[in-house]
């Protein structure tokens, strides 16, 4: 997966989480939390929707590293290079 | 006045049932007997008639709030505000610390449980696919809870089990936490999503006692002597429930006044009712409304449908009120199905305005009348227009031998 693929994918989980989720304005390197009136149980099934989608198996630490779309691509970028 | 003598009031009224979405629609496809029970397909199951609701899911939700919550936390935010609307309260007027929520349900969890076995099936039947959202979606406080976040409130929220006597007992609750000063104004009712459960249906198959005909319009059919069950239908309705005096201080519109209740067990059987309970049931209520059974102008029945709950009803009635020349017998789910947890509140709901047209609602279905259900004054097909309605005793009865009668009347000063 590139870089754009990956951000892709984060926004296709979370505009299945809210429909109404508007991506315009957002900015890659700010928390996703904050732009997108994100909860922590809208981050677990980010969670979720990787594990379903991908197999990925990503530990509770490792959470923080999905708060921006730039790090999401920084961190599942390695674990997606041959999806 | 002490409080435990005050006097409550239904002032307002939300609902969503197969054939309505509001009050005013719900009395005149009643009055029709316009039911729009049809036929779905369930997962595993297969076809059933049934009664599934259409209103506005996104009134006073976004969609990202439906989809983490329950269908019966859906149902129960859109009651909820339809009845603040209804009785024309502002959010504010009460301290929200002081609303309580009382919520009567059959059943709550079947459906998300049923959903999520079938999600993990899909991986293996491994339950690290399980979701973070089962044990806030199936905690059986769940739609109560959904209701107080979507309105703010911060008193007291919990649900009834009294299977589907429920609605009637979230209905007593109401009237006694008012009555004992714990809350200023309840938001009070049932739902049920039963129709989202495969479980559901296959258990009343197994039973042999789900509804069923080429016309899933005529599958319930109470009193009617080829009746084969029950239908199940999602619905919820909720009311506001006020103290007389704070309900005439703001000028509310008045519904009805709580007149007298009962419950108890029948203490004998899973699944099969029991007239004599049924017909003690009764009479406590009439006692301490203290009324006659000639008082009584409706009888709303709790006749589901099966052969033998039917009959047991009939014997009850005709025990209590042995052929009372002004009483007036409705089935109203002939025309919406069983509602569960709702349904007692719903078929309420559906009498009250009687109070201003003067009319009964019909019992549909019936083309050959069960001797056994023969009740005198069974107001059949078509509504009956009486010169005046004043007292309302509303049946809801549930499994497990759970018994439930309240009497509503017309409001007088």
């Amino acid at each position: 997966m590139t870089s754009n693929e990956v951000k892709d994918l984060i926004l296709e989980i979370i505009a299945d989480i809210d429909e109404d989720a508007e991506f315009d304005d957002l900015q890659a390197d700010q928390p996703l939390r904050d732009q997108l009136d994100l909860d922590s149980m809208d981050f677990l099934d980010i969670v979720m929707e990787l594990r379903k989608r991908h197999q990925l198996q990503i530990p509770e630490e490792d959470y923080p590293q999905l708060a921006t779309l730039n790090s999401c691509v920084n961190y599942l970028g390695p674990l997606l290079k041959n999806a | 006045m002490d409080n435990l003598h005050k006097r409550v009031v239904i002032t307002g009224i939300g609902l969503a049932a197969p054939n309505a979405d509001n009050i005013k629609d719900f009395r005149e496809k009643l009055l029709r007997g316009e039911s729009n029970i049809r036929e779905i397909d369930l997962r595993y199951f297969g076809k059933a008639p049934a009664g599934i609701c259409t209103f506005p899911e996104t009134r006073y939700r976004k969609k990202k709030e439906n989809k983490r919550g329950t269908r019966a936390g859906c149902l129960g935010v859109y009651c909820a505000h339809e009845a603040m609307n209804n009785a024309n309260l502002a959010l504010d007027y009460y301290d929200k610390s002081r609303i309580g929520v009382y919520i009567g349900l059959t059943e709550h969890g079947t459906v998300e449980t049923e959903n999520e076995i079938y999600n993990i099936s899909q991986y293996g039947y491994n339950t690290d696919y399980w979701t973070h959202h089962h044990n806030p979606r199936t905690v059986l406080n769940n739609p109560a809870g959904e209701i107080t976040m979507s309105l703010g409130i911060t008193g007291p929220h919990y649900s009834i089990g009294a299977a589907c006597a429920a609605g009637n007992a979230s209905l007593i609750q109401g009237a006694q936490m008012l009555r004992l000063g714990e809350v200023d104004m309840a938001l009070v009712g049932g739902i049920s999503e039963s129709t989202g459960s495969f479980g559901i249906f296959a258990s009343f198959k197994a039973q042999g006692a789900l509804g069923s005909a080429p016309d899933p319009r005529q599958a319930c059919r109470p009193f009617d002597l080829s009746r084969n069950g029950i239908v199940v239908s999602e619905g919820a309705c909720i009311y506001v429930l006020e103290i007389l005096e704070n309900a005439l201080e703001r000028n509310a519109q008045i519904y009805g006044e709580i007149a007298g209740y009962a419950m108890n067990s029948d203490a004998n059987d899973f699944v099969l009712p029991l007239g004599e309970r049924q017909a003690e049931c009764m009479m406590l209520a009439l006692q301490r409304a203290k009324m006659s059974p000639r008082d009584i102008d409706i009888i709303s029945t709790h006749a589901t449908g099966t052969p033998q709950g039917d009959i047991e009803e009939c014997k009850a009635i005709r025990q209590v009120f042995n052929d009372s020349p002004t009483t007036y017998i409705n089935n109203t789910k002939s025309i919406i199905g069983h509602a569960m947890g709702a349904a007692g509140v719903l078929e309420l709901a559906g009498n009250l305005p009687s109070f201003q047209d003067n009319k009964v609602h019909p019992t549909i279905n019936v083309r050959t009348l069960d001797p056994e259900c023969s009740l005198k004054n069974l107001v059949l097909d078509v509504p009956l227009q009486l010169d005046s309605i004043s007292t309302i005793l509303n049946n809801s009865f549930g499994m497990v031998g759970i018994n439930s009668t309240v009497i509503v009347k017309k409001y007088s000063s």
